[in-house]
């Protein structure tokens, strides 16, 4: 397990490796920072222009790989750079990162945990009116977008606002700074409700529909029956054997599962105004900053590898076979 | 006589029942629609700025004027062509490179998924947000393309391994010996009996395509004004615009997921009727 895990470590460090210079290299070729700078008025001397981009290594007129070589020294020692406007890339990164982590980690957490509940709830009730309710439920919301999703939930928000009369759930940024103490906090988690619940419901859809058709395999198996024949209860029977037999392919589902979170979670932080990575991707990609994309997308990288790994832990600790294997 | 028994087949599951009838209802409403309104979509009503749905407008008139019937059908027009065209480059790919590596094997077939898995690897969405700057406006299909690019790795994977095992089937090898060429084995014999994969791919491509492209522009790294697609009209109508004019939103909103929809359904009572064996 040690050595495996080693070589996956490595392998997963070129991987990253290879789609961030991959990344910074596109972003590099394909925007603009000289943008910017020019068609201001008063114009700005294109002396100055040159030499402040030179400074940002932003400058278009350096070659490309020199750019490139001046940024991987950067990177190697934990340095990505400068925004466009001068800001430093990380300090913009220690802010945004946390924003971002705390969104996945709950919608991971929350999307995968209620989707499988709610799969195995469905195929045990295979055929009942829940399971086909549910069944048609995940099928509606997997065909509903992010971005139409997040926006009928704030029209939702402000629909029930009104008729209560005042803000009963927030849909705007994250956090009142006016609050403090435990009214913060409760403020907090209020601002957490809506992008949670746009995040979260796709996940549940895609896990619940993985989940039913597994459970529903391992079910007909003799060696649920037998569990129940030795006088296991139905209900530790199917947790302990069905459920963690079927939990397996799910599990090999989470890195991709993740992926397609990671990609909504830009809708969700953009529309509820929070400051993450997501909203950071649009937004330098909009005011062509080279350094920032690329951070964004050695962040995204190195999460859906983080991914990747957990979810072969994650199939390892359920599935025996691959542990003596 | 065999086209005849799947077609039963298929057609008995009523899901594909509804989702043909939903993709033909949406279909004829996009193209036949523009028909019957009284405005085209590049007219601009200077009397009506975002006027809710009404007898003259019928579905309402956006920020500056314009028909808001005749310019969602517009838009929906372009995100069907869209879905339907990188549904079929990305199947078309996906069917020859995984048919090429697999009937081939050796060095073809490593360099092949060598290339497959990192593309696998790279985060599709952020890529192509990264290289649309470089789009010029009105160059849609340079963007199908892109799309297209990212989304056929993994059924190539599928059907390697399948081509992996008909390549050993008594036919392939018989017209392998009697000196047939190796393009026209796999054209003949190996892709055709992929077809029932291939079917089903194609058809959840198209509305993983429609989704991709209203998400990229969403954010206007996609279709590009003047050009309109449901992608940008959401995005035009969604924030607060969606909250005091829900017209601008919920027409477009409310097409694409209907179109996505029904895509879905066809594809899964295919799956259902092709594919019996499969779980997901």
């Amino acid at each position: 397990m040690g050595t495996y895990l080693l070589r996956r470590l490595l392998s997963s460090v070129i991987l990253v490796a290879i789609a961030a210079s991959l990344a910074y290299l596109l972003a590099a070729s394909s925007l603009n920072p000289r943008a910017n700078y020019t068609g201001r008025q008063p114009p700005i001397p294109v002396g100055v222009v040159d030499s402040t981009l030179s400074e940002y290594n932003l400058n278009d007129k350096t070659p490309l790989l020199e750019r490139y070589g001046t940024w991987v020294s950067g990177v190697v020692q934990g340095d990505f750079g400068k925004t466009w406007d001068g800001g430093s890339v990380n300090q913009q990164m220690g802010q945004r990162v946390g924003v971002s982590l705390r969104l996945l980690l709950i919608g991971t957490l929350l999307g995968s945990t209620l989707g499988v509940a709610v799969g195995a709830f469905a195929a045990i009730r295979q055929y009942r009116i829940s399971d086909r309710a549910i069944g048609v439920a995940s099928f509606v919301v997997m065909a509903v977008p992010v971005f139409v999703l997040a926006t009928l939930l704030t029209i939702g928000a402000t629909g029930l606002n009104g008729a209560v009369g005042h803000t009963l759930i927030e849909y705007t940024g994250e956090y009142n700074p006016a609050l403090s103490g435990v009214d913060q906090l409760l403020n907090r988690l209020n601002h957490l409700i809506l992008p949670t619940i746009s995040l979260c419901l796709g996940q549940i859809a895609f896990y619940s529909r993985i989940q039913r058709n597994m459970m529903l395999d391992v079910l007909g198996q003799d060696f649920v029956r037998t569990a129940q024949a030795k006088g296991l209860s139905r209900r530790t029977a199917l947790v302990k054997h069905a459920l963690r037999t079927a939990l397996i392919p799910s599990a090999t589902y989470f890195a991709f599962a993740f992926g397609t979170m990671l990609t909504g979670a830009t809708f969700t932080e953009k529309i509820f105004g929070w400051h993450g990575m997501g909203e950071w991707l649009v937004e330098s990609i909009q005011h062509n900053d080279t350094n920032a994309v690329a951070a964004v997308a050695l962040f995204a990288a190195v999460c859906v590898l983080v991914a990747g790994v957990l979810s072969d832990l994650l199939v390892a600790a359920l599935d025996p076979r691959v542990r003596v294997s | 006589m065999r086209s005849k028994v799947v077609l039963r087949r298929v057609m008995a599951k009523p899901q594909v029942v509804i989702g043909l009838i939903g993709v033909l209802a949406l279909l004829a409403l996009a193209y036949l629609g523009p028909l019957f309104g009284q405005y085209t979509w590049e007219q601009k009503d200077f009397t009506a700025f975002r006027s809710p749905p009404g007898a003259d407008h019928w579905w309402g008139t956006t920020q500056i004027g314009q028909d808001m019937f005749a310019v969602t059908l517009r838009g929906m027009q372009k995100s069907i062509l869209i879905g339907f065209l990188v549904a079929l480059i990305s199947t078309g790919l996906a069917a020859l490179v995984g048919a090429f590596a697999g009937y081939f094997g050796g060095k073809l077939d490593k360099i092949l998924m060598w290339g497959t898995d990192l593309l696998l690897v790279l985060p599709s969405f952020l890529i192509i947000a990264v290289i649309s700057p470089r789009l010029e406006s009105g160059s849609w299909l340079m963007f199908v393309v892109l799309l297209a690019s990212f989304s056929w790795m993994i059924t190539s994977r599928v059907v390697r391994s399948m081509t992996l095992s008909l390549r050993e089937r008594e036919y392939v090898l018989a017209a392998r010996y009697m000196g047939i060429p190796d393009w026209k084995i796999i054209f003949r014999h190996v892709v055709p009996n992929l077809s029932s994969l291939l079917i089903i791919d194609a058809t959840m491509n198209v509305s993983g395509a429609i989704i991709g492209e209203t998400a990229l522009s969403y954010f206007g790294f996609g279709v590009r004004p003047p050009d309109v697609s449901l992608g940008t009209l959401i995005s035009a109508g969604g924030g607060s615009t969606a909250i005091s004019y829900p017209w601008l939103f919920l027409f477009p909103a409310g097409l694409l997921v209907l179109l996505v929809l029904f895509i879905n359904l066809i594809g899964d009572g295919l799956r259902d009727a092709l594919d019996p064996g499969s779980t997901s």
